[in-house]
């Protein structure tokens, strides 16, 4: 995965709560057997509504996306990710993320960023209100920053650091291999197999 | 200090723990289907991997298949089968294609064969994997970089996430199953009250579950926003599991049973989040909105938007009726229907078919009705039990195995502005079908409503 340190970009506020992964992408998409062209389908559904904000034109282009609590609830479907990437996001800013989706955005350096619900709410109105607005997302000093603005977000510095540094995960894990082979020797014997 | 189940599982499973690192966790199973492994696999080749226990890994197709006898039409839909099967072959693990006695919905299989037991760590690529927890393990949903993790490594790294127990007193009145259970705690706690945590559903009317009862519940504690629900391990699941082609037998058995009797929170632990629910005092629960903590038992009527005070709340309120073209005030038994679907990881079990078809016995259904068993050992077993025939003589159609209307990836779906009652377990717009509208509900409501055309609880009818 690409490595994220700071990034620095135009924001699109989304206005809901409860933005379930079936929203951020539809399961008719998840067909495919490759991981591109996801960003077609990124918020299929509303997007076929013109009032909808991400085809508003003062948006374009805008890399972080400040959504209501609750984003990326439901379904454990990667490819939600994989669809705002492509899409064009490398940050996604809300006051609460759905579990699975947190843990998948970090494997692919998609940026979840925690922020209290009324900054989230200060951000979203301040973007409505300057849709130029340049807003400083900085893994590395922990910080959201606009227009005079710094706001702290927390992240566990093992996931920071992967981040920063783009690490695999596999690739990690297999330094432990030893450690593996010793703890499947004194599995249970009764548990199961597939065989 | 005493522990939790939750952390003694979890503790047993560790492989390596350091300062400042996630813990590396072992995986006991790895349940794979056709819809999250392909790019998993696709990564393991590119990286020249092998699958590190093709013993632990069992495939399933689930999503896709159509419910009626015959090939995937959709051409994008069988590619996805046919590598799932190229996959499989390719890697040695075990799979369960369309058509086999053993294929069905992974959720369903996985307890069928005795896979699941407890004390395990079992995860798949799909988020209802909350069911196995069922058994007193820790189950959960991973993405497709997690798949591919678990594939080369047999292990996660992962924080622990924190526990929190739901107390259920009381009993449970008749007619009021484990599913208004599950979705009164959801329409408690809210869509991201478990976010973060480990939920162990615990008291009176939880050990009074049968195993069928006890995988509803746990299969839903992700629409509670909970990374796994358990339940400890007890007769009842002893005497579901014995015998079945995977469970210990012999001196391993009761090596098994003695161990698995341990498995239980100690008296002096403590949970980092205790809620209470008192059963005695349910009725059928169904949703009104397109969030499944948007529910009501069946004797309401559909809130109005202004009955919130979170404003956040409120604004779901407004687009969620306008999206399921409902009027606030309007009594939840005048909702009519279009299709009525009974099936799914959270009810397509043998238990959820037999109370669906004793109130369909001598009665006709007056709306489409699925019925669509969630294994083919399942539909095996209520055939043998002469269940498929009280179905087609009330009208409804029998189905093969699958996931079916749970989701929008098969044959079966709602067209636009259609409306269900549904067993399954998200009623997200658009799930069951661009446009349509779908309201969650047990098996005998499901089928109750099947009788009327209407939201209706059997002891309506």
């Amino acid at each position: 995965m690409d490595a994220f340190t700071t990034h620095t970009g135009t924001a699109v506020p989304l206005r809901r709560s409860n933005v379930d992964t079936d929203q951020i992408i539809p399961a008719v998409w998840l067909k495919q057997v490759s991981r591109t062209g996801f960003e077609k389908g990124l918020f299929a559904a509303w997007r076929e509504d013109p009032a909808f904000v991400l085809n508003d034109a003062t948006y374009e282009g805008a890399s972080i996306l400040v959504s209501g609590p609750d984003f990326g609830t439901g379904s454990s479907r990667e490819h939600a990710v994989w669809a705002l990437q492509q899409y064009g996001f490398r940050v996604v800013i809300a006051a609460r993320f759905g579990d699975i989706f947190r843990n998948n955005s970090t494997k692919m350096g998609l940026l979840p960023v925690v922020l209290p619900g009324e900054k989230v709410e200060a951000l979203q109105a301040a973007v409505e209100a300057d849709p130029s607005l340049q807003v400083t997302v900085d893994l590395a000093g922990r910080q959201v920053r606009w227009a005079g603005e710094t706001v702290g977000f927390e992240i566990d510095d093992y996931t920071r650091w992967r981040l920063m540094e783009g690490l695999d995960d596999i690739g990690l894990t297999l330094r432990h291999a030893e450690d593996v082979a010793v703890y499947e020797n004194g599995r249970q014997p009764w548990l199961p197999t597939t065989v | 200090m005493g522990r939790t189940l939750a952390e003694k599982v979890w503790e047993q499973h560790v492989v390596r723990r350091a300062d400042g690192e996630p813990d590396l966790l072992y995986i006991d199973l790895h349940l794979i289907h056709e819809v999250t492994s392909p790019q998993a696999f696709d990564g393991l080749r590119l990286a020249g991997r092998e699958v590190r226990r093709p013993d632990l890994t069992i495939a399933t197709e689930d999503h896709n298949v159509p419910t009626v006898v015959g090939p995937i039409a959709d051409p994008v839909s069988k590619t996805q089968v046919e590598t799932l099967r190229k996959n499989a072959a390719e890697f040695g693990v075990r799979l369960h294609p369309m058509g086999d006695a053993g294929q069905g919905v992974v959720h369903i299989i996985g307890p069928q064969f005795g896979l699941t037991q407890p004390g395990m760590t079992i995860v798949c690529g799909d988020s209802h994997t909350s069911t196995h927890g069922a058994f007193g393990g820790i189950a959960f949903g991973i993405g497709t970089s997690e798949v591919e993790h678990v594939l080369a490594t047999q292990t996660l790294p992962a924080y622990r996430p924190r526990t929190m127990a739901i107390e259920v007193s009381g009993e449970l009145p008749v007619g009021v199953t484990a599913k208004d259970l599950i979705l009164a705690i959801i329409a408690k706690i809210g869509t991201g009250g478990g976010q973060g945590h480990i939920v162990e559903y615990r008291g009176e009317a939880i050990r009074k579950l049968s195993m069928e009862g006890r995988m509803t519940v746990c299969n839903m504690s992700i629409e509670a926003g909970a990374r796994a629900g358990l339940i400890a391990p007890d007769e009842t699941t002893f005497a579901y599991l014995k015998g079945r082609p995977h469970a210990p037998s012999g001196e391993l058995w009761d090596q098994a049973v003695e161990y698995w009797k341990t498995l239980r929170t100690d008296d002096d632990a403590v949970f980092d989040k205790v809620v209470e629910i008192d059963a005695s005092t349910l009725t059928p629960y169904v949703t009104w909105g397109t969030n499944p903590g948007q529910g009501l038992p069946l004797g309401g009527a559909v809130p109005a938007p202004e009955s919130f005070e979170d404003p956040i709340e409120r604004s779901a309120a407004e687009r969620a009726l306008e999206y399921m073209g409902l009027t606030a005030g309007t009594p939840l038994r005048e909702i009519e229907v279009d299709t009525v679907f009974v099936g799914s990881c959270t009810n397509g079990r043998i238990e959820d078919l037999r109370s669906a078809a004793e109130i369909l016995r001598g009665r006709k259904v007056a709306t489409r009705t699925l019925i669509v068993p969630g294994s083919m050992l399942v539909k095996l077993q209520a055939e043998q039990e002469g269940l498929h025939e009280v179905f087609k003589a009330a009208g409804a159609e029998w189905r093969q195995a699958g996931c079916s209307m749970c989701l929008g990836m098969n044959p079966d779906t709602l067209q636009p502005g259609e409306r269900s009652a549904s067993t399954s377990n998200r009623n997200f717009e658009g799930r069951q079908g661009k446009g349509g509208r779908t309201h969650l509900v047990s098996p005998q409501v499901a089928a109750a409503t099947a009788v009327t055309g209407r939201l209706t609880a059997p002891a309506d009818l």
